[in-house]
């Protein structure tokens, strides 16, 4: 109101400023519910972002067209849920929080661009975005640059950790050791064939199986390592190989839509997965929802979270995702991962009792999460998630079936000596 | 060497006149600095599409995989500042410090031999130019010597597109992979980050944009400039006359690739990073269809095209996120069916007139078009 009054006592103005003022007494008089515990917009928010006294906004960020709208839909389904639970149970620091939802198109060079609206034109207290490492990567720079705050939901290969990102999804250590212990443990496996889609993930995720099999695992070794092209459609002769070989465990960690014509040639090759024992960290519920339960079936995956946990958390999650977006939907890992980044955010909002970037930044570390669907969950001061590692076995009715978990939650390494 | 009386006939003189008008003064006063380095990026486009107005539409090569050069040019620029973003002091917790980072996550220890030019200032100048036009020299000879024309061009053109991008994409330890180049910094020691060096950059574009335009519409005037269109309309005809047809090819196609390039090489330093999706098959398509909406005859419809479909494709994916690419998509129909012309020919057709109308009732002009202009005067060269 101050504001208003500054510009001008000057005559056009003085009738509307001498009203102004009358009904300044009769502002103050108003109303103002639960205005002792909402916060001063000023106090919570000094640098600018788009916060008033009722609202608070932030980004979603995903691709809804292109390759992979397949797989980013999951993601921001889950965010929107996330976001109208929060504001159902009075938003964050008294406010709702609004949501500016832009495309990435599947195009990283589009994620950067959106990023900046985000960030630059829309003031997003937080963005909720990304998928693949390349639009991380894209989107990374300008995140740092304007000082914005990411909440990443996909399992990745580690070897970043930056202070304007938190990471609610397993990093490549949390995803790939514990489920190599297992197999070696209870299968007795010693020898390991590894596959995947030819970019930096794989490629990673599989260095750090390597490592982890040769150096760890007693008398384990590696006996093949191949790699496709994205969108790769031919794995007659690789399969060939296989079956040459016979390696105890193949170990899969293949994208997108080539899955669908892997497990489908496996099966029709005759390799029997009830028999071979197939160990992936790239299928989630959404991928076999393309590929066919009955192609993958008896297929081990290890992942943190699959639709058919049995935890009290889980059985409220998944009635209210399936009410909002549909009977049919499935929810894979990473869109359980993508459900935490709302609350996460809340949580350390109110834990920092600001919306300040900065202030989120540094308060991040410890805040802990019990309603989370796949179980408690902690952020740890490298802005990852300590998470527990799960192994489950693909049914035919596309769901999987939980067979192991760890004891204790796991430390989330991304940069892991001895595995470089 | 016959040029016509003058650089630019009326009509292209008011073309020239609007663009600079747009892009000099309008955009950047009416523009915040967010949008108007979206303008710059649609702009490093528009290098390419006017490569691709001498080459396809004067000379009727149609290349379909202007993507390579654009990419070479831009993977030149962003080595050259990777390394100055990956010095010794910014790598310091990788396992070896001094190169760029996503070769430390490949294992590799040692810079290789192709990147250390990179250090170079200098050889990073001389690398955009030549590296892409050495490549569109070896393509085209090998192609148009042997007569390889037309649709086979096009489809062998789109092929070395989607071969750089799967090599690019496998050799990650090399070239980033399919994260590209990222997180670049500074240019000589300048901070290409800041909203200072964006408005900057912003003009140098602008600048370099108009010397591509002034030494297009040269050679379109030249002599050079009547072989082309006489080798797209018939080309037998032309080689009967003695002309080396080859070679006037090969010229037209290297011109077009420095072109993209340059637009490349820019487009790293707006954006701040070069990935192999500006590479591959459907970037070099989108190319070629920022020509088409341009009009593919018109130097300055180029201009516009880029700027148009990409100003769309920004306004549409904002205020649709789910359905813009249908918008886009009819826009595209819209235009080929409706004016195949381009966004030129609807100038040519409908506006153009008015303006001779209203200007110059004294002197009546005919068949006066940018595109056929040289056609027109139909006394054979020499």
């Amino acid at each position: 109101m101050s504001d208003e009054i500054k510009p001008g006592l000057k005559s056009p103005l003085r009738r509307k400023l001498l009203m102004g003022m009358a009904a300044l007494p009769a502002i103050s008089m108003l109303p103002r519910p639960s205005f002792a515990d909402v916060p001063a917009t000023s106090a919570i928010n000094t640098t600018g972002l788009a916060v008033t006294d009722s609202e608070v906004t932030v980004g979603i960020l995903h691709s809804v067209t292109g390759t992979m709208a397949i797989s980013e839909t999951g993601s921001v389904e889950a965010e929107k849920l996330a976001i109208s639970q929060i504001n159902d149970a009075g938003g964050v620091l008294g406010r709702k929080i609004k949501f500016i939802q832009e495309d990435g198109a599947s195009d990283w060079p589009t994620f950067a661009e959106k990023a900046k609206k985000l960030l630059v034109n829309d003031k997003c207290a937080a963005v909720m975005g990304c998928w693949t490492s390349a639009s991380r990567k894209a989107v990374l720079p300008v995140f740092e640059q304007y000082n914005g705050m990411l909440y990443y939901p996909t399992f990745y290969e580690g070897l970043e950790q930056s202070k304007n990102v938190i990471y609610t999804g397993q990093e490549a250590t949390q995803q790939i050791l514990a489920g190599l212990d297992w197999v070696n443990k209870t299968k007795g496996s010693k020898t390991f064939y590894l596959l995947g889609s030819d970019y930096i993930w794989p490629r990673t995720s599989n260095k750090i199986a390597r490592k982890h099999i040769e150096g760890h695992l007693e008398g384990c070794k590696v006996v093949g390592e191949e790699y496709f092209p994205l969108g790769n459609t031919q794995f007659n002769s690789v399969i060939n190989k296989i079956k040459l070989v016979k390696p105890d465990v193949i170990y899969a960690i293949i994208v997108g839509g080539s899955n669908v014509a892997f497990y489908k040639q496996l099966k029709a090759a005759g390799i029997d997965l009830s028999k071979q024992t197939l160990l992936t960290i790239s299928v989630t519920e959404d991928e076999i929802d393309g590929i066919g339960g009955e192609n993958i079936a008896g297929a081990y995956a290890c992942m943190k979270y699959f639709q058919s946990l049995d935890n009290p958390n889980n059985k409220v999650f998944v009635p209210a995702f399936k009410k909002m977006w549909g009977e049919k939907t499935v929810i894979g890992d990473v869109t359980q991962a993508a459900y935490l980044g709302p609350w996460l955010w809340k949580l350390t909002a109110e834990k920092a009792g600001s919306f300040d970037i900065d202030k989120i930044a540094a308060a991040s570390p410890g805040v802990e999460f019990k309603g989370a669907p796949e179980g408690y969950v902690r952020i740890h001061e490298n802005h990852h998630l300590w998470s527990k590692t799960r192994v489950g076995r693909a049914k035919a009715d596309g769901q999987y079936e939980l067979i192991y978990e760890t004891a204790d939650l796991v430390e989330p390494n991304p940069f892991p000596k001895g595995y470089q | 060497m016959i040029i016509n009386s003058r650089f630019f006939d009326r009509s292209e003189l008011i073309g020239f006149i609007a663009l600079a008008l747009l892009l000099f003064i309008i955009l950047p006063l009416t523009l915040d600095i967010f949008r108007l380095n979206l303008v710059a990026k649609y702009l490093t486009y528009a290098f390419v599409a006017i490569g691709l107005v001498l080459c396809w539409g004067y000379g009727g090569i149609l290349s379909l995989g202007q993507g390579v050069f654009f990419g070479l040019g831009g993977y030149c620029m962003a080595m050259y500042l990777k390394l100055e973003a990956s010095s010794v002091a910014n790598t310091k917790i990788q396992s070896t410090p001094g190169i760029p980072d996503f070769m430390d996550w490949n294992q590799i220890t040692e810079l290789p031999m192709f990147w250390k030019p990179f250090h170079s200032f200098p050889l990073t100048l001389l690398a955009i130019i030549l590296v892409p036009g050495i490549f569109a020299f070896i393509i085209g000879a090998a192609m148009f010597k042997r007569r390889v024309g037309g649709v086979y061009f096009a489809i062998i053109t789109q092929a070395i597109a989607a071969i750089l991008t799967i090599l690019i994409v496998g050799q990650q330890g090399y070239t980033g992979g399919i994260n590209g180049i990222t997180d670049l910094r500074t240019l000589h020691g300048w901070d290409i980050r800041t909203d200072h060096a964006k408005f900057i950059l912003y003009f140098v574009e602008v600048l370099l944009l108009f010397g591509c335009i002034v030494v297009a519409q040269f050679i379109r005037l030249t002599k050079l400039g009547r072989i082309l269109v006489a080798m797209r309309e018939k080309e037998d005809r032309v080689r009967f006359s003695g002309y080396s047809v080859a070679n006037f090819k090969i010229f037209a196609f290297c011109v077009a690739a420095v072109f993209a390039a340059i637009g490349g090489a820019l487009f790293t330093l707006e954006v701040g990073f070069m990935s192999p999706s500006f590479v591959g098959i459907v970037p070099s398509i989108e190319m070629v269809i920022y020509t088409a909406v341009g009009g593919r005859m018109s130097i300055f419809g180029a201009v516009w095209g880029s700027l148009l479909v990409n100003f769309a494709k920004t306004s549409l994916s904002e205020s649709f996120p789910q359905l813009w690419l249908f918008g886009l998509g009819a826009l595209f129909i819209a235009v080929v069916l409706l004016f195949p012309g381009g966004l030129s020919g609807i100038w040519q057709d409908y506006v153009q007139p008015r303006i001779d109308r209203l200007i110059s009732s004294r002197k009546p002009k005919s068949g006066n078009g940018w595109a056929d202009k040289s056609v027109a005067d139909s006394a054979p060269a020499e």
